[in-house]
Order: structure tokens, then C-alpha cells, then sequence
């Protein structure tokens, strides 16, 4: 049941929930959007701590290795959502996020 | 005969010149394409006849092209050559290329010189495909282009609308008959399982070897089409208003070539029609009624080209009749003497109404046969026919169709009365129309203009008019052989003298009472009962009435009542659905990113929970 070092798998979830669950709130509460940025980072290492965790449960490399990917998308994420950052800062004066609200339906 | 594909491809090239060239050719070259087509086509089809006539063989087909091949179904265009279609050829061409010729005259002041030309081209191009083409599907192409035609050439002065409205009327009610008659080819089709002429009647033959109820089903349907493009009771309302179009194209359309189109397909389908003693019957009661009818409407009309066009609508009455009671050689040759001496009488009465200034009321004709005296004279010639006086093409024709009624099993004699009462109403409103025209008082200084090019026609008309008779009879008996009932003349002698002398009576009779004043005829007609007599008649036995009533205002109604269109209130609600969720949903397309971010959170969650909970 352990995943190594006597750490239940069990509890490697909880904590990826946890983790998930506390960027979930950030994106929906901040409206800041460095801080939402900084949310969509912790989502991301939620999800890839299961897949670690999941890899060494089972003996496997895969899990790893999606870690990789995870971390490449996360670094190719942040390159783009930075370059709109800078753009927002420099339309709209702020970085609130809710002013960037004019495409309405 | 290899020739045969080029009788029908001179007018159509002559209408696609015309028609591309969009008027711009001069004048005499126009009249040149225009006539000269129809003129080629003519030689061609003297010189495929006259091959066709000393050859052995009593038909010959060329195949073209295919026109299509679904599975089995299998449609070549061909062209189809018998002792009929030479007849029906010779007479599209031979006196279209007259009428043609009469036109470049008649027509050479109106607008749209070029395109009159053009539709009357695409009309002999039409008409002849109607005769010659070898499948039903392409007799039926034909039989809708010569209706276009029609339509086209009816409402040619179209800046009056009361042009459009008959030329609409012509179509729409011709629409009626072309419905049965396409139902009537759809049935055929099933039945036997091909649109080929002979094969079609061949099979009918077999699997209907005493005749069906099918089989009379399909003759009636035919004859409904029939019906339609004939202008027989009860659809023949369309082909007075008709005479709105332009009086040569009376003479071809209207008098001398599509009018008898009906004719040609109950006598190209006549096996159908010896399978079947009902349909037969019927094909002999519409066309008596129709020639009865139309004679007493003739009577008194006021309009030359209306008297015209009764009288035509009651020869071709003569034409059903006649092959109603087996007289099948009969009726074809009718329709070719009809052809010489209607045309030859329009074309003079066209003649008369250009030299005064497009007027067509007779009462404000009259004395004029000494100053137009070569219309008088082709009048004259024309009328002898019409009426069926002795030595006149229409007198051999007419005498040859009483004579196989009087002898025919079931109610000969009848049948015979009445026909024979319709020729002395014939005569007599000839001699009327005459009266009225040429003799009496001037009330109008005619200003006859006419050059060679309108004469000749009107010569060679007379010329067959009278001689058309004698050369015809012998060869056309052969067309049909011994398949219809037999032509004889030994007669009841009494029979054959009444059939001659009551056209001679009719005549003396009209003499009386038009041009001598022995009898006094406005005593007649201006009694109450004679007005009201004379009115009905007018009015054409207050067909038109009848359908305006039962048929054309309620629709009116409709069409006014249904201005909304109800069936459109469905689909509108349907838009008006999309929109009001589009108005839902558009709200919640806020803009705010974190408000997204939250709707895909719950969403997300909602699946999660349904998933854990089954």
C-alpha cells in the first residue's frame, strides 16, 4: 500500500486533492492575475504528484516521464501567459482581471 | 432518309441564331433565318417523304444518341418515321414554312421582330420532335415545348397585360390535360415497362389482349391530355382568348399544327384506344359535344379571329369524332385539309385586319371584297372548304368522317344527326362571317399593303385547299390498313346525299338571312328569348363563368385569405425558439474569465457526482 519511504498512496491523494482544491479556489477568488497564474501552476503539480505517486505504486517509469511533459507544457504555459500579462498591464493599466471583460455575448 | 435528323435541326439552329444574335441581325436577314429554316426543314422532309413513300418499308427509325440509362430504363432520342408522322411532318413544315413566309410581311412593323422569329422557330423545332421523337418521354418533351411556345407566342404584345392574362390562361389550363397525361405515361410505364411507342403498344397488346380496366384508365388519361392541347370540352376555354397573339400565329399554333397535337397522339396510341370500347366512346362524345358547341358559339361572335377559333375548336371536335368511331384515316386526313383551309382563313382574315389598321369587330367591316380582293378570294376558297361544299378538300375529309359515323355499330345514326346538324351550323356561320366582312355597306377605307411575300402564301393555301383533297385520301388510307374500321363506300344512298346537300342548305340559309332581307334576322335576335339565346352563345355556353366560379375565385379567396401563409407560422415558431434560448443563453456570456472558470468547475463536479452516484 505504501508508495516508498512508508507513505500510504492514500494520503499522496488526499494531498493532491488538497492541493488541487486550494488552486481550484485561487482562480475562482483572486482576481489578480499573477495569483491565478501562480493557481493554474498548483493544479498542474496536483495533478502531476498523482502521477508520480501512481508511477512508484506501480513500479512504473511512465509516471515520470508524464511528469516531464507536465513540466515542459507548465514552462510553455507560463512563456505565453506572461506575454499576455504584460499586454493586459499595458491596456488596461491594472492587472485585475475582471476588467478584461468586454468580450460579452 | 438518313436525312431525317435534319428536319428538325434547321429551326432549332435557326432559333439559336436568332436567339443569339439578340435582334441585331437586320431586318431581312432576320426574315431570312427565320423563314428559310422552316423553308430547308420542308425540302428536307419532301425529299425524305418522297423516299419514304416509293420505298417498301412503312417505317423507319434513326436512333441519335441515348439520353439516359438508369438500370433498365433506358431512353435514346430517335426519331421515329410512319405514313402518320410524314403526314403531321409535311404539314408542320410544308405550311409552316408558308405561314413563316406570311409573317416576315405581316410582322414587319412590330417590336421584336427577331424574337417572333425565334419562338416560332423553337415552336416547328418543338412540334416537330412532338411528332417524329419515338418514345413516349420525348413526344412528351416535345408536347411541353410546343406549350411554352404557345404561351410565349400568345403573350408576344406583352405591354398589354390582358395579353399576359390569356397567354397564363392558355398554360395553366393546357397544365390541367399535361397532368393527366403525364400520370397516364407514368401508369403506361409501369404496366409495360418501357416508353417506347411500338414496344409500349406492343406490350399492350399482350397483356391486355380483351382490353382492361387499366388499360381504358390510361386511354382516358391520354385523353385528358389530349383534351387540353386540343381545346375540347371541357378545357377548351383557353383557345379563344389565345387569338390574342398575333394572327400568323394563329394561323400555325392555334389553327393548323399544335391544336391537333391531341389528335396525333390518340391516333399514334390507337391500339390503346381499340383495346378499350369505353374509351373510344368517350373520345366520340368529347368531340361531338365539342363540335356542337363551338358551331352555335361561332354563330355570334363578333371578334373574326374568335369566329375563327370556335370554328377551329369544332373541327378538331370533327377530328375526335371521327376517331371516336373508328374512323381513324379520316381524322388524320381531316386534320390535313383542316390544316390548308384554317391557315389559308386566318392568314386572309390576318390580311383583312392589318389592311385596317388591326381591327377585328366585323360589324365595323364590310363591302370589302372589292378593295382587298385577294384575301376576298382565299376567303372564299377557304370558307367552300370550311363549310364542306362539293370539290373542296374540307367536302372529302368531312364526307369521309360523316359517312364512317353513319355506318358505325353502336348509335351510328345519332352520332350522325348531330354531326351533321353541326355542319349546317358550320356553313352557316361561314356565310355569316363572309356577310359580315366583305359584303353589306363600307364603314372602313382599307390600306392593303401587302406584298408578294404575303400573296404567295395565300395562293398556294387556295391551290391546296381545293386540290389537297384529291391527291391524299388513297395514300392515307393505307396508314392505317385493316387496324381501324373499314372505310367503305357502298352506303345508304339516302345517307350520302343528305351528307352533301346539308352544307349546301346551310349556305342558302345564311344567304337568306344575311344578305337578303327576306327574313327579317334582328326580329330573332332581339327578342328577349333571342338575346338570351345569343348571349349564352357568346359567352361560349358560360364555360368561363362556371370555372371562375367553381374554380378560379375560390382559389382568389384563398390566395387572399392565406396572404400570411399558414403553414409558414410553424417554421417562424421554430426561429422564434432559436432565438428566445439565444437570448438565454447570451446572458451568461458575461466575459469575466473567473465566471467561466467557475460554471467549468461546476460542471465538471456535477458529471463527477453523477458518475459516483450510478
Amino acid at each position: 500500500m505504501d508508495v516508498s519511504g512508508g507513505i500510504p498512496l492514500e494520503h499522496v491523494i488526499w494531498f493532491a486533492i488538497t492541493l488541487f482544491l486550494i488552486g481550484v479556489v485561487g482562480i475562482l477568488i483572486r482576481r489578480n492575475v499573477i495569483f491565478i497564474l501562480l493557481s493554474l501552476e498548483l493544479m498542474m503539480n496536483a495533478a502531476a504528484v498523482v502521477f508520480i505517486a501512481a508511477g512508484a505504486f506501480h513500479d512504473q517509469a511512465d509516471g515520470q516521464v508524464m511528469f516531464m511533459f507536465i513540466l515542459a507544457l507548465a514552462a510553455a504555459e507560463v512563456a505565453v501567459a506572461l506575454g499576455l500579462v504584460v499586454q493586459l498591464s499595458r491596456r488596461f493599466k491594472t492587472l485585475d482581471i475582471d476588467a478584461a471583460s468586454e468580450m460579452t455575448g | 432518309m438518313n436525312l431525317l435528323w435534319l428536319i428538325p435541326t434547321f429551326p432549332l439552329a435557326g432559333f439559336l441564331i436568332l436567339c443569339a444574335t439578340e435582334g441585331k441581325l437586320p431586318k431581312v436577314v432576320t426574315a431570312c433565318v427565320g423563314a428559310g429554316s422552316v423553308g430547308l426543314s420542308a425540302i428536307v422532309a419532301a425529299l425524305v417523304g418522297w423516299e419514304f413513300v416509293t420505298s417498301d418499308s412503312t417505317s423507319y427509325s434513326q436512333v441519335l444518341w441515348t439520353w439516359m440509362v438508369v438500370g433498365d430504363f433506358n431512353v435514346t432520342i430517335s426519331l421515329y418515321l410512319d405514313y402518320l408522322a410524314l403526314v403531321m411532318v409535311g404539314v408542320i413544315t410544308g405550311v409552316g414554312f408558308l405561314i413563316h413566309l406570311y409573317a416576315t410581311g405581316y410582322m414587319w412593323d412590330e417590336e421584336g421582330y427577331s424574337r417572333f422569329f425565334a419562338y416560332m422557330n423553337l415552336f416547328v423545332f418543338a412540334m416537330l420532335l412532338l411528332v417524329l421523337g419515338d418514345s413516349l418521354l420525348l413526344l412528351f418533351l416535345g408536347w411541353e415545348g410546343v406549350g411554352l411556345c404557345s404561351y410565349l407566342l400568345i403573350g408576344f404584345f406583352h405591354t398589354d397585360p390582358a395579353n399576359g392574362y390569356a397567354a397564363r390562361k392558355a398554360f395553366v389550363v393546357t397544365r390541367v390535360g399535361d397532368t393527366a397525361l403525364i400520370l397516364g405515361l407514368f401508369l403506361l410505364f409501369r404496366e409495360v415497362g418501357t416508353l417506347d411507342i411500338q414496344q409500349s403498344l406492343d406490350g399492350a397488346r399482350n397483356i391486355w389482349p380483351d382490353g382492361s380496366v387499366m388499360n381504358t384508365a390510361i386511354a382516358l388519361l391520354l385523353l385528358g391530355g389530349a383534351i387540353g392541347k386540343s381545346a375540347q370540352v371541357p378545357l377548351q376555354t383557353w383557345l379563344p382568348d389565345a387569338m390574342a397573339g398575333p394572327t400568323p400565329v394563329s394561323a400555325l399554333i392555334h389553327a393548323a399544327t399544335m391544336v391537333t397535337a391531341g389528335v396525333y397522339l390518340i391516333a399514334r396510341m390507337q391500339d390503346l384506344y381499340l383495346l378499350s370500347e369505353t374509351a373510344t366512346l368517350c373520345v366520340a362524345v368529347v368531340g361531338l359535344v365539342t363540335l356542337f358547341i363551338a358551331s352555335f358559339t361561332a354563330l355570334v361572335q363578333s371578334d373574326i379571329k374568335r369566329v375563327l377559333a370556335f370554328s377551329t375548336m369544332s373541327q378538331i371536335g370533327y377530328m375526335f369524332f371521327a376517331l371516336g368511331v373508328g374512323a381513324w384515316s379520316a381524322a388524320i386526313f381531316h386534320l390535313m385539309t383542316h390544316a390548308f383551309f384554317k391557315a389559308l382563313l386566318f392568314l386572309a382574315s390576318g390580311s383583312v385586319i392589318l389592311a385596317l389598321h388591326h381591327e377585328q369587330d366585323m360589324y365595323k367591316m364590310g363591302g370589302l371584297w372589292k378593295k382587298l380582293p385577294i384575301p376576298f378570294w382565299s376567303m372564299v376558297i377557304g370558307s367552300a372548304a370550311l363549310a364542306a361544299l362539293p370539290f373542296t378538300s374540307g367536302f372529302v375529309s368531312k364526307d369521309a368522317i360523316l359517312l364512317t359515323a353513319a355506318h358505325s355499330e353502336t348509335l351510328g345514326m345519332t352520332f350522325w344527326s348531330v354531326a351533321v346538324a353541326a355542319a349546317f351550323m358550320t356553313s352557316l356561320y361561314t356565310m355569316r362571317m363572309m356577310y359580315l366582312t366583305f359584303f353589306g355597306e363600307t364603314k372602313m377605307e382599307p390600306h392593303d399593303k401587302s406584298k408578294a411575300n404575303m400573296w404567295l402564301p395565300l395562293l398556294v393555301l387556295s391551290v391546296l385547299s381545293i386540290g389537297g383533297g384529291w391527291l391524299g385520301f388513297t395514300v392515307l388510307q393505307t396508314l392505317f390498313g385493316d387496324k381501324g374500321v373499314h372505310f367503305e363506300l357502298h352506303l345508304k344512298e339516302l345517307v350520302a346525299i343528305a351528307t352533301m346537300c346539308v352544307p349546301l342548305l346551310g349556305v342558302l340559309v345564311g344567304y337568306i338571312l344575311f344578305a337578303t332581307k327576306v327574313f327579317n334576322r334582328r326580329k330573332i335576335s332581339d327578342s328577349a328569348l333571342g338575346k338570351a339565346v345569343s348571349r349564352f352563345w357568346f359567352v361560349g355556353w358560360g364555360f368561363d363563368k362556371v370555372y371562375d366560379t367553381l374554380i378560379v375565385n375560390p382559389f382568389r379567396w384563398l390566395a387572399r385569405v392565406n396572404k400570411g401563409d399558414a403553414v409558414d407560422y410553424l417554421f417562424r415558431f421554430t426561429t422564434l425558439l432559436a432565438r428566445i434560448f439565444h437570448n438565454l443563453l447570451t446572458v451568461s456570456q458575461n466575459g469575466r474569465l473567473r465566471w467561466y472558470a467557475l460554471t467549468m468547475f461546476s460542471g465538471l463536479l456535477f458529471v463527477l457526482i453523477v458518475v459516483a452516484l450510478i
